[in-house]
């Protein structure tokens, strides 16, 4: 099914997919929000997940027609505004290279800069959080600069540490806890990211604002 | 309360898992063999999506607490309450200090105990199942360890043995092409539904990785992440397909050749490392009555153990 700039699809047999074709922008991201707001008034609808410029709804495939719900996103997309969220400003402390960022080599290399280019350009830049997602309160930063974009490792890793900071494909983001993972690593934070008992649980939300801030290196 | 004497390689608190909190990153967890766990759960009385132990292979040994009812579902693990043999698939009685053996077992790989009342430990956002890559819920966060002892509901009163017939396991996973089927190529698509899959080692409760034929993209492009589900073939550029499972994060950006369809999914929980698998392709239509059935088989269970 295709309308305008955006796809809708069926993943599986309980899920719905809304998937923009336009540039990921933040102007996309924010009728996503909206859209995504909308459907969270909805008891039906399990799961209302927000991606980097699409949108995936998860229900019960045997109470909620999947087809006719597709009909309904394309309908919602075509009216669809731009939610405003008041961004909050947060600092990221970040140890780059060495043993918390094994992979700042390769993203150099891939950028035919130098390691304190790589780290500079992902410093020097603001961020917005897209979306979250992979794992718990995991945010998908857009801004990254153009030239640090590196694509994905061919095998993922089978555990990534804690509080890495990494970039996969165009995006960047950090891990709150250790997972498999195919980016690749370029720092750590200490901060906590999740925490299932703090409310919100999530230290980044949707539409936040955040700068990295290179720390000193660890003296042994 | 239940006393845990020895865990095994990984026996944690699973119920249905957590839903609602996906845009959090906050994945589902819960029963890997969400059917047996369902099963369980009806033959001790409680409500289907209540808190059992999900035991990966064995040997595990556990102390029941306070007289009651408990029952054993999915893999047969030749369990023996006090060195006498239980039935896999029946609820029976048991009395506080009684021992409840579970050597190991010959097929499959995961057992669900379920005792009458449930397993009551706190609610982590809206579920008891244990998120272990985030550790929260459950026990602790955690795998049980020797020495836990679990919280149980309230008792159900329940009138005599009842049992039910496990659904039988083959190697066929009856999936729907997914959003890039159309970008592999054209052997690569073939070689997905005819050939054999073997489960490796490298296969947990995030996904099962198998090993096949490579299975080549022709498309080149990086794709924007988007939400994924337990169920869905992912094909990372090594060209090796990981079906995700209950454990699954809740986003990724490898392109998705299919979906499992969610009345196979149990056939993955139950397959060791080693065992192959083929793929068959469904339609939507096919999925949905696959579902209906197990939810009629579960309700034809609920007429035998209630209605005589």
């Amino acid at each position: 099914m295709k309308q305008g700039e955006a796809r809708f699809y069926l993943l599986g047999e309980r899920a719905a997919v809304l998937a923009s074709d336009a540039p990921a922008d933040l102007a996309c991201q924010r009728r996503i929000w909206w859209l995504a707001s909308q459907l969270r008034a909805r008891p039906e609808l399990l799961d209302i997940v927000p991606g980097m410029n699409n949108l995936t709804v998860v229900f019960d495939p045997l109470t909620t027609d999947g087809e006719a719900l597709l009909a309904e996103l394309e309908q919602h997309w075509a009216g669809a505004a731009e939610a405003s969220l008041t961004p909050r400003d947060v600092a990221i402390p970040v140890h780059y290279g060495g043993d918390s960022g094994p992979d700042l080599g390769d993203v150099a290399r891939h950028a035919g800069l130098s390691a304190a280019d790589v780290v500079a350009a992902h410093s020097g830049a603001e961020y917005i959080v897209f979306f979250l997602g992979f794992q718990p309160g995991f945010a998908y930063l857009g801004g990254l600069p153009e030239e640090l974009a590196t694509p994905r490792r061919a095998e993922p890793r089978l555990s990534v540490p804690a509080g890495s900071v990494a970039i996969g494909g165009s995006q960047t983001g950090i891990y709150p806890a250790a997972a498999p993972g195919g980016w690749h690593i370029i720092g750590r934070t200490e901060l906590t990211l999740f925490d299932p008992l703090r409310d919100p649980p999530s230290l980044l939300l949707p539409g936040d604002r955040v700068r990295f801030v290179p720390q000193e290196a660890h003296h042994a | 309360m239940l006393e845990i004497l020895r865990p095994g390689v990984q026996t944690t608190v699973q119920d249905l898992g957590r839903h609602g909190f996906r845009h959090l990153g906050i994945g589902q967890s819960g029963a890997l063999d969400a059917p047996a766990l369902m099963m369980a759960n009806r033959l001790v009385g409680n409500p289907a999506d209540a808190a059992g132990l999900e035991i990966v292979l064995g040997p595990v040994c556990l102390r029941f607490l306070r007289d009651g009812w408990f029952a054993l579902t999915g893999a047969d693990f030749d369990a023996t309450l006090d060195g006498l043999p239980v039935w896999s698939g029946w609820r029976q009685p048991v009395r506080a200090g009684q021992v409840l053996q579970l050597p190991g077992c010959r097929h499959g790989m995961r057992a669900y105990l379920a005792v009458d009342g449930g397993i009551a430990v706190p609610e982590v956002l809206g579920a008891r199942a244990t998120d272990l890559n985030a550790g929260f819920g459950g026990h602790e966060g955690r795998a049980l360890q020797a020495g836990d002892r679990l919280p149980q509901g309230e008792p159900v009163a329940l009138n005599g043995k009842a049992g039910s017939r496990p659904p039988a396991w083959t190697p066929e996973i009856r999936a729907l092409p997914g959003p890039e089927y159309t970008e592999f190529s054209a052997a690569a698509q073939d070689a997905f539904w005819t050939r054999p899959w073997t489960v490796t080692p490298q296969s947990n409760r995030m996904g099962y990785r198998l090993a096949g034929p490579t299975l080549a993209r022709e498309a080149r492009h990086d794709l924007l992440s988007h939400g994924v589900l337990p169920g869905v073939v992912q094909v990372p550029p090594g060209g090796q397909p990981i079906v995700l499972m209950a454990d699954a994060q809740t986003t990724g950006g490898y392109p998705r050749i299919a979906t499992v369809i969610e009345a196979d999914l149990w056939k993955l929980a139950q397959a060791r490392p080693g065992a192959e698998l083929h793929f068959v392709p469904c339609t939507l239509g096919d999925a949905r009555r696959a579902l209906q059935q197990h939810r009629y088989q579960l309700n034809r269970f609920n007429w035998s153990a209630y209605g005589n």
